[in-house]
């Protein structure tokens, strides 16, 4: 280990993890409900996955294997500053393989490698509170969880359906999780949603500036809200990664040029690597594969 | 051994890894109810506080967490100055002013609305209950369903509290409200958060 001392593992203080890990054992208790916690300056600033990171330290421990991803990539700087954050003040063992690793910290993607019961995935929530553009008063959002009002969720998206003909919240889309609780998946695509259902992984959501943490257990109902004739969809694309060829997956556009070129790519870079090495070929491949760093 | 000493041995010795270690196996305890997460004998608290629920109010209490005991651990002074010296929690007056009950007889406890079960606005104050219990084979077969269980999940804890199937319905009837029970047992943690179901068994 480098010279660390100065640092307790994983950096928090042992009454901060203890104080997140009962937010955490409660938010499990009640899927869905943002448990209150106080969350502590971190040495990055807020907006930057201080929540996730929270979460992540209070859990981890030396015998983890940690990936970060970033929307799906993990070589953009976030990804990259808080594995490194983690090797520092842990010393843990760090992947960009999904299903090598035991904890995946995300910022707005769900990996495409379906994860297991052993995996944990700690979300970086901004805001947490799926009602708060349509009720900016706290203490009137706490109330309307209390009483299950989620009429004016309903609301919102009747009107999306009754200005564009559809539903048109793209990111961000609300759930109702096991038949009670709506909640905020983190601005994750809604290609993301179906994935939450039943996964049997546990999900864990930390927003440090809002100061709130909640979950959901493996197996559990994540129903995302719909109308009975405008049914809940996902993204759909008309073509396939242009780098390895994968289709039903989620697609991020690349500008390639000022004149209009442009190209469409897997989001999660480990699914795209993974399959360009086992031969998958998308259009705009390059021939040869270039050697692994 | 005089109360000082006792008050003082026993604790982790690794606190910081036996904290977390300990806080995993809870944590995948209540996201899988009903599984038995292993966990070895971190802490040697005075009896009749176990190894397990003592290595629990070791890893999850400190100052800021109001503690219950029940009559049977409130008698010896050792598990009350064991408890303070290693956690610092205060004892609660009452249950419904705890955050954490430890409760060695879980057969003569009372009832589980007499804890804190929390508000509609924030029904994350509830109290947790950690009862201990010889083993999870030998009592009346629980079979559990709801949130962390793909199917069903089945345990048998001993020495349950009275009438446990019928409090435990009205339990989940509070819902969001309700208490959540950490079973600790000689060989690890089981958890009943308060979504999980008692599904009656069909003859």
């Amino acid at each position: 280990m480098t010279d660390i001392a100065t640092y307790n593992f994983a950096y928090l203080d042992e009454q901060t993890k203890r104080m997140i890990r009962r937010a955490i054992l409660k938010g499990i208790a009640i899927p869905g409900y943002q448990v209150p916690f106080a969350s502590r300056e971190m040495p990055m600033p807020y907006g930057w996955g201080t929540g996730g990171v929270q979460v992540t330290a209070s859990i981890i421990g030396p015998d983890d294997v940690l990936k970060v991803i970033d929307q799906g990539a993990d070589d953009t700087t976030n990804a990259v500053s808080i594995r490194a954050f983690f090797k520092k003040v842990a010393n843990v063992a760090v992947t960009t393989e999904t299903a090598k690793a035991t904890i995946v910290q995300t910022r707005h993607r769900i990996p495409e490698h379906p994860l297991t019961s052993g995996q944990v995935l700690v979300y970086q929530v901004p805001i947490p509170e799926p009602l708060r553009f349509l009720e900016s008063r706290e203490t009137e959002t706490r109330k309307m969880h209390a009483l299950e009002e989620y009429g004016l969720m309903h609301v919102k998206l009747y009107e999306d359906i009754a200005r564009h003909g559809r539903i048109a919240t793209t990111y961000a889309y609300p759930v109702k999780v096991e038949g009670r609780y709506v909640m905020d998946p983190s601005p994750t695509p809604k290609f993301d949603n179906p994935k939450m259902h039943r996964s049997p992984a546990l999900q864990l959501f930390g927003a440090g500036r809002e100061k709130r943490i909640y979950a959901v257990p493996p197996f559990t109902e994540v129903v995302s809200l719909d109308f009975e004739d405008h049914p809940f969809e996902v993204q759909t694309f008309d073509q396939p990664c242009a780098l390895c060829a994968a289709e039903n997956v989620y697609l991020d556009e690349v500008i390639l040029d000022d004149h209009g070129g442009h190209m469409f790519v897997c989001s999660d870079t480990d699914h795209c690597e993974k399959r360009r090495e086992a031969g998958h070929r998308g259009h705009l491949a390059p021939e040869t594969m270039e050697p692994a760093q | 051994m005089d109360i000082a000493t006792q008050a003082i041995e026993g604790g982790f010795a690794d606190p910081v890894f036996n904290a977390q270690t300990v806080f995993r196996a809870v944590m995948d305890a209540m996201a899988r109810p009903g599984t038995l997460q292993p966990l070895p004998a971190f802490a040697r608290p005075p009896a009749p506080l176990s190894a397990t629920a003592g290595a629990i109010a070791l890893a999850l209490c400190d100052n800021d967490t109001p503690l219950w005991l029940d009559p049977v651990l409130q008698a010896p002074a050792a598990v009350k100055s064991w408890l303070g010296f290693h956690t610092g929690a205060p004892l609660a007056n009452t249950p419904a002013d705890a955050h954490f009950a430890l409760i060695a007889t879980p057969a003569e406890m009372m009832a589980l609305d007499g804890f804190s079960q929390g508000t509609q606005d924030y029904p994350d104050r509830s109290t947790t209950l950690i009862l201990q219990v010889g083993d999870l084979v030998s009592g009346a077969p629980l079979l559990l369903e709801g949130p962390g269980i793909e199917r069903t999940a089945s345990i048998a804890p001993a020495q349950m509290p009275r009438h446990f199937v019928e409090q435990w319905k009205q339990n989940n009837q509070r819902f969001p409200r309700g208490v959540d029970i950490v079973l600790a047992t000689p060989d690890g943690v089981t958890c009943l958060p308060r979504t999980t179901r008692i599904k009656t068994m069909e003859a």
